[in-house]
């Protein structure tokens, strides 16, 4: 009973497949919505953390070593029970974006502040020469140039915001974990362990697989070719 | 508004009960416990199949290698919750006696079988990311060391227990002290089905505020939980993860700086 082997197991799941599906485009849409936030608090953190304001900069390291260093579940946790218990109704999906896409915009943000700070300093001072301001020199010069390094880091990240959404399960979501533990608990489909969580894996490998094979590859990638160049420069002062 | 100051003053008071004080020391304890037993298997798991993916690349042992890569891809690729369940469903585990339950000083010997559940599901899970790390370290290692090494008659374990192994781990300190991070924020994943840890502790804690806070009658009139006692409970654990995962993120920076700085 319930193992991989049983048919009749495989008959279930099939018949029930809705379920997973649904679950799947949960998870999808608040991976979606969650990136969107978190790439937008990423950049705005991220810029701050770089910039010349000193209040800003605290500012900004509070809120990456705050969201960094507790648990995913607890935030998403505290803000499903803080509204509950204030009386505000919202749906699960939507705190899952908020606090999913906070936390994931901490990791963003760090990625990012690394991004800029790989830049070399003559770049900014070239700018300033030329009469750009802070926001058109990062938005025209930096940020362009820092896509190349801070891609591979981040597609890591979407994987890791994908595979969170896992934690909505707590709070009675409706992603693929709960919709998964939801079938292999349920009265009318329960018992089907074996390929339900089979087919649960399967599509979150589905989702993650690809963004952490091209994050490997755009790396290596990176790292060659800046070998390259390491060794064109030699050749110059040689 | 005054309304709310009583509130807050019967959830703060909760922290000075010695039941809620007890119940999140506890949770902490098996946090960390739970996350240093899981660094331990992991960074000798997650060993073998780093030796493995990176040497096994000849002959019938390339089968470990196509083993150790499908482990990790795998374990890396799906949520650690998928996980848990599995632990928890499908993982034997031994039966323990009572005087071992007792020795560790619990009153059931199913308790000790959700701590040792827990361990297995978070090491499955760790030791794949644990390999990666310890990859990185190989890979930093130069070949020429490898070449040294059998030039001086050292075999293939040799070389790997005496030589680069050590260099490796040298390496990837700062990144396993993350990752001790990382493995002490996953293990609240184990809230999800059962409360053991700090983060299920908490949630334990939170549905039976109203016992604590003081707005408890009679078993007529069983009080309420307010939202100040979610603030507060909540307010602990964060402050409880903060302070352990920030110190060990300074000794990563500081580990981390101490490397960069040119040697005297």
């Amino acid at each position: 009973m319930g193992t991989i082997f049983d048919a009749s197991c495989w008959a279930i799941v099939w018949k029930y497949r809705a379920t997973f599906v649904n679950g799947f485009l949960n998870t999808l849409l608040t991976a979606a919505a969650g990136l969107v936030l978190a790439l937008v608090l990423g950049v705005v953190i991220g810029l701050c953390s770089t910039g010349e304001k000193k209040f800003l900069r605290i500012l900004a390291r509070i809120y990456v070593e705050f969201f960094q260093n507790t648990p995913v579940i607890l935030q998403v946790c505290f803000l499903y029970y803080a509204l509950a218990y204030s009386g505000v109704r919202v749906s699960v999906v939507t705190v899952g974006i908020i606090s999913l896409g906070v936390y994931t915009g901490a990791y963003m943000a760090e990625v990012i502040r690394a991004g800029i700070t790989a830049i070399p300093t003559g770049q900014f001072d070239a700018a300033l020469s030329q009469g750009f301001d802070r926001l058109q020199t990062m938005r025209l010069i930096i940020l362009p140039q820092t896509v190349k390094i801070i891609l591979p880091p981040m597609v890591n990240q979407m994987a890791n915001l994908i595979k969170n959404t896992s934690c909505l399960f707590i709070i009675g979501g409706a992603d693929l974990i709960a919709t998964t533990y939801n079938f292999v608990t349920g009265e009318s489909t329960g018992g089907a362990y074996g390929p339900a969580y089979l087919v649960g894996g399967l599509l979150f490998f589905c989702m993650c697989y690809p963004l952490s094979l091209m994050a490997s590859k755009w790396e290596a990638h990176l790292k060659q070719k800046s070998v390259q160049t390491n060794d064109d420069k030699k050749e110059v002062t040689a | 508004m005054s309304d709310l100051m009583t509130q807050l003053q019967g959830s703060l008071m909760m922290l000075g009960n010695s039941n809620v004080q007890v119940y999140l020391l506890k949770g902490t304890a098996f946090t960390l416990g739970i996350s240093l037993i899981t660094i331990l298997i992991s960074v000798f798991i997650g060993a073998l199949l780093a030796l493995a993916r990176n040497y096994c690349t000849s002959g019938p042992s390339r089968l470990v290698r196509r083993f150790s890569i499908i482990y990790i891809e795998l374990f890396r690729n799906t949520p650690l919750m998928l996980w848990v369940f599995a632990g928890f469903v499908l993982c034997p585990a031994p039966t323990f006696s009572k005087a071992f339950a007792t020795a560790l000083g619990f009153t059931s010997v199913a308790s000790v079988k959700t701590l040792f559940k827990a361990i297995v599901s978070l090491t499955l899970f760790t030791s794949a990311v644990m390999a990666e790390i310890i990859r990185g370290g190989l890979n930093a290692v130069p070949m020429g060391q490898f070449e040294a090494a059998r030039s001086q008659g050292f075999g293939m374990a040799r070389t790997m227990g005496f030589i680069v192994l050590p260099q490796a781990f040298r390496h990837i300190v700062p990144t396993m002290l993350s990752q001790m991070i990382t493995t002490i924020k996953d293990s609240s994943y184990m809230s999800g089905l059962v409360t053991i840890e700090l983060m299920g502790c908490t949630k334990l804690l939170i549905s039976k505020a109203n016992s604590y806070n003081g707005t408890w009658v009679d078993r007529f009139d069983r009080g309420t939980i307010h939202v100040t006692d979610v603030f507060v409970l909540f307010g602990a654990a964060f402050l409880i993860y903060f302070i352990i995962n920030f110190s060990l993120s300074c000794a990563v920076r500081a580990i981390k700086n101490r490397k960069t700085r040119p040697a005297a």
